[in-house]
């Protein structure tokens, strides 16, 4: 054991697990097509062209056309960028929210914890979706504001497993012995007891971009999302149910392409957790 | 048994729906049995609900659609486009053409069984010039100076001026049962959901979002009709509509652009169905603000003119189903002027003529620049409307490549109307007229219309335009009319307040065993109470 | 055990308050005060309208008064008028009582719901068990592969799929609605079938994210169980195995499933406004849709504030359905 640093053990830990691999893979790849996007896409996404319309994939077009002629291919290249944006900003916003309310619940307890809890369970009594259409019907419906709303309504569970990790590591020896040697509230709380709990605050994390991507499409899909021409999968899915008879492959191809992302960050986020997880580490000396 | 629709309403069809024109196209498929019979049922797929069925309150198609089978007016237009008489036997015009005297029908009964008499019509004329009563059709009949009942049976209107569409104003909005209305507020009563009519079909039943269930009158004055219940059944979305289509769920629909040239040319349609096309009375077009600085400038609307392929949003938005408009009006009908000047394709002429307003690329961001300021600006359409989509999304495609950044922004259909077409908030526009058959459009071109919820709401400002606008409308002689109307056709054409871009063609289908469709200039609906269903192909008969 | 029934009923009221709250909040989001939007945003409201409405939100009074009688109102299930052009009272398009039962848009979606919940409850737990006491075999290995396509597949994906197969081209089920035309005009037997082969495809995809979450912790809390003391004895006993494992294993096995069950609500009536837009379904789900659609503020508020009490008796129900299967809260 003393030859392995703590990173390296779960790095090894992690190889070792195949699906997690995989979903390390996909995510990387998901990662990499969205940022060199105008590299990989064989046409302008936004480039009608009335003699391609809704033309099934060949060679040329190797997912079809849509029903203005553009390239689906294009178009879902060009979507991941705004699923892999949706994912993370959605996360990020939705990270910092639980943990300032659960290090608050988890580390001052007494009514501000109580308060926070009942906040909780009251928001996690307000059907999610309901509440985030209910928003978007206030506001203008664009990227931002979805990234921000999924934020804003995703941030329960976060905070509550940010308070569950307080709560264990405040009376933790060297949180102790901070605290003895006149350390601020504030530097405990950010040096010494986020720091540990952000292994499950990651793995949390992960699975939430899964979530939020779904939230994304879905909201796409019903109009109230990303708005067009902008491409998304939701908005290609769109049109896959518009023209459910004749035109498969709007349909198969985005939501395909959901599917796997999706997969891919379930995958990472389970495989994380198995790799940091002390308890699974003794399968790893052997 | 489409009724006159005076007055231009803001559009607002998800798909193009039934109309009035020409007909092209029938399939005729083979029925054994084709003699007349009573019953069955025919199911219409509607995307949108009826709202209100008070045709003068409402304002979309589906309550028209709905209240048009359950009210009659006093006249309506025939298959070849002339006035003929519904509730009115006949009418005599005073040579000045001031004094119109309608002798109506004796004998007519609402469905309540109390006779229809001229005090209805007079009812119904009070409460649409009411201030008290929210009807966007009031124009028309604040012309009349005076209204008589001069007995049970004769009704007379006198008009202050001149008024060529006055006797086409006279259609289904008007005529109300004052038995079961006096002294009620109209915009409260029950009636509006349970209305009594005397026209060919009577409510039996709807549950809201799901159907409205009409049923025959079988006391109508034109005899009863063979269908014995009209069903409308909602179905929010296109898609599955048409698999409802297919499993015969429903009848009948409108068809979209794909739908009729791609997913119904199967043996299985062509032998159950039958599909007809013709133009509708509506054309689809994208309006300017004129007193936004960009577009104050003629040149700057010329050269957008000519960086739009108007034949590209024909073959593309409505799969060749419709033509490139030229004007506001429909190719084929008397007033449209064929000869006026046309805006080619042609991005040489668009970037010279903007360059000689003053717009230059500058700082290397591809855009166009005047005064330090960017041509950007932001097309405003509204929801649910996927033709509209379709059309600003290719439009703003190929403005990008003179220069223009176009941002795309849809709005519900209310907020859009409310908010930032009647307060003038908005820089350009994509919207749809559905135009009458009586060519008067003072309400939308004449200089005084500009007001907040007027119609002329880019602030168009002409003043041989307004001129001619008075003229046609106080003309009686069709020659003197048309020569009107060419004129403003040329002076827009030149001037580019709107760019006209299409005229989709109706497309619906219905299903084959339905007989009796005799489709004509003005659509197929026009004699739906003669549609019958031969006895042996009958389907849904069920309980009385 | 009314004891404690009655203490958990008291712990709802300040979540219902908190619930009433929020959508308070989220009215006076929009700029300006809320009778400026909707006034603005709806050419249908005319001046006595518009007076109405500030009756309504008593915009005179200071906002802790407004909040009151806004409440006042909603506890009466009164949330005002819709904007749409019919404009009836939120609450009748909720619930309307001219219509059957049946028809009325609440009753759909609970029944749906309760349909799909059934459903999930009844296939996930075989599943999951299967899984525990079979594990690493093939077959938990294909449940957990599915388990997390499962998780990972858009359900609205999943229903254009299968809408695809089974209405576009084996054209073997109803792709929308809840009956057919001809509904009325069947006797009982065809009545029902004919409801059934509309719910099929609806209720599978509902219910189909929901079986792979269950079913994955049916697993686990069984595998669990069964490496429990008391597991162990009754098979050092001698006891058939499957004795152990439905009487002894399943029943503690359930019990954290039942909770689960109750959390999953919220999701479940969220999922409805996708499941009812692309069925057609005419329930709460789509009416909520047009609502949001059409700007419609009062429905919107209504069918939130009604969503959250829905949950709130799922959550009750589980706990009751805890209690009733836990011998040790039982026995207090």
């Amino acid at each position: 054991m003393s030859n392995y640093s703590l990173s390296s053990l779960i790095w090894k830990r992690f190889r070792k697990n195949k699906l997690a691999m995989a979903g390390g893979i996909i995510v990387s790849i998901l990662v990499v097509v969205a940022v060199f996007a105008p590299v990989f896409s064989p046409y302008d996404p936004g480039d009608i062209d009335r003699t391609h319309i809704l033309v099934p994939p060949d060679i040329h077009h190797p997912f079809g056309t849509d029903d203005l002629g553009r390239d689906v291919l294009s178009r879902m290249i060009w979507g991941s960028r705004i699923s892999l944006a949706v994912g993370f900003v959605a996360v990020g916003i939705a990270t910092v929210i639980g943990l300032f309310f659960g290090a608050l619940a988890g580390y001052y307890g007494g009514w501000s914890e109580r308060i926070i809890m009942r906040f909780i369970d009251i928001m996690l009594t307000i059907p999610t979706f309901f509440l985030i259409l209910a928003v978007i019907a206030f506001i203008e419906p664009s990227i931002w504001n979805i990234m921000i709303v999924i934020g804003l309504t995703s941030w329960m569970g976060v905070a509550r497993l940010v308070r569950a990790e307080f709560l264990s590591l405040k009376e933790r020896e060297y949180v102790l012995a901070a605290r003895a040697l006149g350390a601020s509230d504030f530097r405990i709380i950010f040096r010494h007891i986020m720091i540990n709990s952000m292994a499950p605050v990651l793995v949390s994390a992960v699975l939430g971009i899964a979530g939020a991507v779904l939230v994304e499409s879905a909201l796409s899909f019903l109009g109230i999302g990303v708005q067009p021409p902008t491409p998304s999968w939701g908005n290609i899915l769109t049109l896959g149910k518009d023209n459910i008879e004749i035109a498969w492959w709007l349909s198969v191809f985005p939501g395909l392409a959901i599917l796997i992302t999706v997969l891919g960050y379930n995958l990472l986020g389970e495989g994380v957790r198995d790799s940091i997880d002390p308890r699974l580490w003794d399968t790893v000396r052997k | 048994m489409k009724k006159i629709l005076v007055v231009v309403l803001l559009m607002f069809f998800a798909v193009a729906c039934k109309g009035k024109s020409s007909s092209l196209e029938q399939r005729v498929s083979g029925g054994a049995d084709n003699e007349i019979a009573y019953g069955d049922a025919v199911v219409e797929g509607t995307i949108g609900e009826p709202t209100i069925l008070i045709p003068m309150l409402a304002s979309d198609s589906a309550s028209h659609n709905v209240s048009g089978l359950i009210f009659n007016g006093l006249v309506k237009y025939d298959t070849d486009l002339s006035v003929i008489g519904d509730l009115a036997e006949s009418w005599d015009i005073s040579k000045d053409g001031l004094v119109i005297t309608f002798h109506l029908r004796k004998g007519v009964k609402w469905a309540d069984g109390v006779e229809f008499s001229a005090d209805d019509v007079m009812f119904g004329y009070k409460t649409i010039i009411d201030e008290k009563t929210p009807s966007a059709y009031k124009e028309d009949f604040l012309q009349v100076k005076k209204a008589e009942v001069l007995d049970k049976y004769t009704f007379r209107v006198t008009y202050e001026k001149p008024f060529a569409p006055a006797l086409t104003t006279w259609g289904s909005l008007i005529i109300l049962p004052k038995h079961l209305l006096e002294g009620k507020d109209i915009t409260k009563t029950e009636f509006a959901r349970n209305p009594i009519g005397l026209g060919p079909y009577k409510l039996s039943k709807w549950v809201p979002d799901q159907e409205l269930i009409l049923e025959s009158y079988k006391d109508y004055f034109e005899g009863r009709p063979y269908i014995d219940r009209y069903i409308y059944k909602r179905i929010p979305d296109p898609a599955t509509m048409f698999l409802m289509l297919r499993t015969g769920e429903i009848d009948t629909m409108g068809l979209t652009p794909l739908q009729f040239t791609k997913q119904t040319e199967t043996d299985y349609f062509r032998k159950n169905f039958n599909k007809y096309r013709y133009p509708a009375f509506q054309y689809t077009h994208m309006a300017f603000n004129l007193k936004h600085p960009f577009f104050k400038d003629k040149r700057v609307r010329q050269a957008i003119a000519h960086a739009i392929d108007k034949s590209e949003l024909v073959d593309v938005v409505l799969f060749g189903l419709g033509s490139p408009a030229t004007g506001p009006y429909v190719p084929n009908t008397w007033p449209y002027n064929p000869d006026v000047k046309k805006y080619e394709y042609n991005l040489e002429k668009a970037r010279q003529l903007l360059k000689e307003a003053g717009w230059e690329y500058a700082n290397g961001d591809g855009l166009l620049h005047k005064d330090g300021r960017p041509f950007k600006f932001t097309i405003l359409t509204n929801t649910g409307n996927k033709l509209r989509e379709n059309t600003a999304t290719i439009i703003q495609w190929r403005l990008a490549k003179i220069g223009i950044k176009v941002e795309i922004r849809k709005l519900e259909w209310s907020t859009f109307v409310n908010q930032f077409i009647d307060k003038k908030r908005f820089e350009a526009v994509i919207l749809g007229w559905s135009i009458s058959l009586d060519p008067d459009q003072y309400d939308i071109w004449h200089s005084s219309k500009t007001r907040e919820k007027e119609l002329n709401f880019i602030s168009f400002s002409n003043p041989e335009v307004d001129e001619l606008l008075e003229k046609g409308r106080r003309t009686f002689d069709i020659e003197g009319r048309k020569k009107a109307y060419f004129r403003i056709q040329e002076i827009l054409a030149e001037e580019v307040p709107y760019i006209f871009l299409y005229v989709p063609d109706a497309t619906p289908i219905v299903s084959a065993r339905i007989k009796g469709i005799k489709p004509s200039p003005i659509g197929i609906s026009y004699n739906l109470p003669k549609w019958y269903v031969p006895k042996k192909l009958q389907r849904n008969t069920l309980e009385p | 055990m009314l004891k404690y029934l009655v203490k958990r009923l008291f712990e709802m009221i300040p979540t219902l308050l908190g619930i009433t709250i929020i959508s308070f909040f989220i009215i006076h989001l929009a700029p300006g005060k809320p009778t400026d939007v909707f006034s603005e945003l709806n050419p249908k409201i005319t001046p006595e309208a518009r007076e109405r409405l500030e009756k309504y939100y008593g915009l005179d009074k200071p906002v802790i008064v407004q909040y009151g009688l806004w409440l006042k109102r909603v506890v009466q299930f009164d949330f005002g008028e819709s904007f749409s052009t019919d404009r009836r009272p939120v609450m009748q398009k909720i619930w309307d009582k001219k219509q059957p039962v049946t028809e009325r848009k609440l009753f759909i979606t609970f029944m749906l719901n309760l349909f799909e919940m059934v459903i999930i409850f009844l296939v996930a737990i075989p599943i999951g068990i299967f899984s525990a006491t079979h594990r690493d075999s093939l077959y938990d290995r294909i449940a957990t592969v599915s388990v997390f396509i499962g998780f990972a597949i858009p359900s609205f994906w999943l229903a254009l799929l299968l809408m695809m197969l089974f209405g576009v081209y084996l054209d073997w089920l109803p792709v929308s609605g809840l009956k057919s035309m001809n509904y009325d005009s069947l006797s009982l037997g065809p009545k029902l079938l004919d409801r059934l082969r509309h719910l099929i495809l609806p209720v599978f995809v509902a219910s189909f994210g929901g079986l792979a979450g269950l079913s994955r912790y049916m697993r686990s809390s069984m595998l669990e169980v069964i490496r429990q003391d008391y597991v162990t004895v009754a098979r050092a006993k001698g006891l058939p195995e499957k004795i152990v494992i439905y009487r002894h294993a399943f029943r503690n096995a359930l019990l954290p499933l039942i909770t689960l069950l109750g959390l999953s609500v919220p999701g479940l009536i969220g999922g409805s406004v996708i499941f009812e837009n692309i069925f057609g379904i005419p329930g709460m789900g789509q009416l909520f849709y047009n609502g949001v659609m059409g700007r419609d503020y009062p429905l919107i508020m209504g069918i939130l504030t009604i969503g959250a009490i829905l949950t709130l008796i799922g959550n009750l129900l589980a706990d009751i359905g805890y209690m009733l299967a836990d011998p040790r809260i039982r026995a207090k």
